[in-house]
């Protein structure tokens, strides 16, 4: 909408909205970032006044576009400042390499490592929300891929087959819930929270009966990494940063375009959305509400289970009972950050990911609980939500059971 | 009271796809579905999902080669609840201390279950028990290892308190991001409940704010004698029953009054049953989200406090990982169907299966408790999954008619009626 606004106005209009009290609380905002990036490698300002004076610009103009009815971004921006300071003064007061130790070309890598299971149940529940069916079951679905990925990988030797097997366990557990969902109308989130519980109890059972106390093997195939050539690996920043990704990070960059491109670009896409938006209409022009949803559900399931694998065997190499750990919850917040598209989406992950990355690698340099670091990415998706919330709009249609005619 | 209101609520919004039951003429689907509403109905349902539930737990059981009869008398046996084992002298002891635990996990279970049915009645589904629970448990640890020398009734009731006002503060804050910014309880309660779990590792880790006096262990100093709730006269052994089952009980009468008796409750369920028809008719619709997850919680937070203590005393890291209180809760709330009696019975079930599939209980020549534990989830999920599903029992009847073995079959059952 707005792009479309953008490029049909003239030069001096949209020179003139750049100093409307909404983008001066946006630049607001992003003072207050730079108040604290400044305190950091590659520049680490050692002068306390420069992050201070920074930050308190970015605070002024969030106070002016509070004063100008601006209220929302306009309290951002006072916030995001004044943390911004206090995190600078802070970091000054550490020493230098244990800031390099934590900003690093490493923590962009350990970013893309926490987004990559997040982004694949995220892409998951966009396709089963733009159908108009809530997913709360992501979670158990994660699971599912992981335990039954790591099971047919050690079993058969090869990575590849595991990760067919945890797609086959994803769309199982994703049929299940279109079953109940869909043909059975029954509440969707209730349903999810089941199929959460019924991962938990099977994967646990199966774990216990078939690996015993001693868990699962130690030489499980894991899915490898991509090496890129040499001239790559050389290129500084992007060397480090792509040179030695897992297949799974570029497989989910990958779907992320692909998705975008299915559902915005394609007839498939076009009944996806008016499924999930007015499904009585969608049946009136002859689209099966009912064979879309199903797709899309069990679709949503084989992408978490995905996740699941490359939790399992893909960073890690062994399995353990409720192993997801909340990702798929982070998931679906994922999804609402990200306005049920999929590059929105995906950004939101590796917001999340990098929140994930940041408190990894603080419990090794600052003198933080670890703890209490896990719970940073928790808190993120709250206040993320709060700040969001209003200006996304779910697909009209979800949550409510369709009746055909 | 109405058909609608007796089934778990739906997502908040109208249900413009459901047809109308004033005009449609009745299908088979809809005529069972009444008969499902009634009286008889409502426990049938429960009923048959339990025993489709354990079928296919035993499914699983068999399917991993033990013997799912021997392995679910086993766990009978150790629940307490079986009469002949009083008859007997040797056996009335251990099945008198088997009770007694099935009575001690019932106790949370009943609380944690109505956090969940009563926000389900305003339309909500707070899976934050667990976390409510939680921070319940951190107050009453914080109260009972401090304020020496009170009085040891005040203390109790000091504790108590502190427990309900950190579960009522833990739900209200998903209550106020719901009544304000319109963020979905179902994500926010979940994220209150791992920042919980997380936080309590924190403070309870070797060299957290809460941790003990023994430097090695990561665990709260246990709480002091004066705190600790009075037992029944008869109860025995390491564990006795401590009177905090009369408080759950009292609770799920507290529970219905409430909601069926005050103007509070009303407004609950007049925003579970319809948001628009009650902002319509001048309820705040925000305030009752927020205090409907506010009491929720405080529900929460008192099974909290009566845990630690009534029998715990003491939380180490370990616990609060593998605690589920909250999400059993859950699993109880829809089994009983968010009311009093249905909760009571559902409480009895689950704490019932917990105690028999407890390492304790089990012997692991007939079933390894390792895998009860999860057996237990696993019906659990089972019978949310079958509970939540009428039309699953209604089709299953169907098909029997069709197969010719319940009468003649007449009407085809129409499920995309």
């Amino acid at each position: 909408m707005a792009t479309i606004d953008a490029a049909e106005r003239p030069l001096a209009d949209r020179l003139r909205r750049l100093t409307e009290p909404r983008a001066i609380a946006l630049l607001g905002i992003a003072l207050g970032i730079l108040a604290f990036w400044l305190a950091l490698p590659p520049w680490t300002i050692r002068a306390a006044g420069i992050p201070i004076s920074v930050g308190l610009l970015g605070a002024f103009a969030g106070l002016w576009a509070l004063m100008r009815d601006e209220r929302k971004l306009g309290i951002w921006a006072i916030a995001v400042s004044g943390l911004g300071i206090a995190a600078a003064l802070w970091a000054q007061g550490r020493d230098e390499s244990s800031l390099q130790a934590v900003v690093s070309v490493g923590l962009v890598t350990a970013t893309l490592r926490f987004a990559t299971p997040l982004a694949f149940a995220a892409i998951g529940g966009i396709f089963n929300e733009r159908s108009g069916i809530v997913n709360i079951g992501l979670e158990g679905m994660m699971l599912a891929g992981a335990f039954f990925g790591i099971y047919v990988a050690a079993e058969t030797g090869s990575w590849v087959l595991g990760i067919v097997g945890a797609m086959i366990a994803g769309a199982t557990f994703g049929l299940i819930h279109a079953f109940f969902t869909i043909t059975m109308r029954a509440d969707q989130i209730v349903i999810g929270f089941a199929i959460n519980f019924l991962a938990l109890g099977l994967t646990g059972y199966l774990f216990r009966s078939i690996y015993g106390p001693e868990g699962t093997p130690s030489d499980v195939p894991r899915i490898p990494d991509v090496s890129m050539p040499q001239f790559i690996k050389d290129i500084p920043f992007v060397g480090p940063v792509f040179g030695d990704l897992s297949v799974m990070t570029w497989l989910i960059i990958v779907i992320v375009v692909l998705s975008w491109a299915v559902i915005f670009k394609t007839p498939i896409g076009l009944r996806l959305r008016s499924v999930g938006e007015h499904p009585r209409a969608a049946e009136t022009v002859g689209i099966s509400v009912y064979k879309i949803r199903y797709g899309a559900v069990i679709l949503s399931g084989i992408l978490a289970s995905l996740g699941g694998a490359y939790i399992s065997f893909g960073f890690g190499g062994s399995f353990n009972e409720n192993m997801s750990g909340g990702r798929g919850f982070i998931a679906l917040a994922a999804v609402i950050l990200g306005k049920w598209h999929p590059v929105g989406a995906f950004g939101a992950c590796l917001l999340f990911g990098f929140a994930s990355g940041l408190a990894q690698r603080l419990q090794g340099e600052a003198d933080i609980s670890a703890n209490l670091l896990s719970t940073l990415p928790y808190v993120l998706v709250l206040i993320a939500l709060v700040g969001v919330i209003g200006r996304s709009r779910p697909p009209a249609a979800v949550g409510r059971p369709y009746v055909k005619q | 009271m109405t058909e609608r209101e007796r089934r778990p609520p739906e997502t908040p919004g109208p249900a413009e796809n459901a047809p109308d039951p004033e005009d449609a003429p009745r299908s088979f689907t809809e005529s069972v579905g009444a008969w499902f509403g009634t009286a008889v109905g409502g426990i049938a349902i429960p009923v048959a999902s339990t025993v489709l539930a354990f079928l296919v737990g035993g499914l699983v059981v068999a399917a991993t080669g033990h013997n799912p009869l021997g392995a679910y008398k086993a766990i009978f046996e150790g629940t307490g609840l079986n009469p002949l084992s009083y008859i007997s002298e040797d056996d009335r002891r251990g099945a008198w201390a088997d009770l007694q635990q099935t009575l001690i996990i019932f106790t949370p279970l009943v609380l944690t279950a109505i956090a969940v049915a009563f926000a389900f009645r305003c339309g909500m589904f707070n899976i934050g028990g667990q976390g409510q629970y939680l921070v319940g448990v951190y107050a009453a640890v914080l109260v009972g290892t401090s304020l020496s020398g009170t009085p040891s009734f005040l203390h109790i009731l000091i504790a108590i308190g502190a427990s309900i006002l950190a579960g009522v503060i833990w739900g209200g804050i998903a209550g106020i991001l719901k009544a304000t910014v319109g963020a979905h309880e179902v994500i926010t309660t979940i994220m209150l409940n791992w920042i919980a779990i997380y936080g309590g590792q924190y403070l309870f880790e070797l060299g957290g704010p809460l941790q003990g006096a023994q430097e090695s262990i990561p665990r709260s100093d246990p709480v002091m004698d004066a705190v600790h709730l009075p037992a029944f006269p008869l109860s025995t052994g390491l564990q006795p029953l401590h009177i905090g089952v009369l408080v759950s009980i009292a609770a799920l009468v507290v529970y219905t009054l409430l909601l069926n008796r005050t103007t509070l409750g009303y407004e609950v369920r007049a925003v579970g049953f319809n948001p628009e028809a009650a902002r319509y008719g001048g309820i705040s619709v925000g305030r009752s989200y927020f205090l409907a997850l506010a009491i929720a919680g405080a529900f929460a937070g008192l099974a909290g406090s009566l845990d630690m203590l009534g029998w715990k005393y003491t939380v180490a890291t370990n616990d609060i990982q593998i605690s589920a209180v909250g999400f059993t809760g859950i699993a109880v709330a829809l089994l009983g169907r968010n009311k009093a009696v249905g909760i009571f019975l559902a409480a009895l079930l689950f704490a019932a299966l917990q105690t028999g599939t407890s390492a304790r209980q089990l012997d692991p020549a007939v079933f390894p408790p390792e895998l009860a534990i999860h057996l237990s989830t696993l019906i659990q999920a089972l019978i949310i999954l079958f509970v939540a599903t009428e039309l699953l029992i209604v089709y299953i009847w169907g098909a029997r008619k069709r197969l010719g073995f319940g009468g003649p079959a007449r009407v085809q059952p129409e499920l995309k009626a």
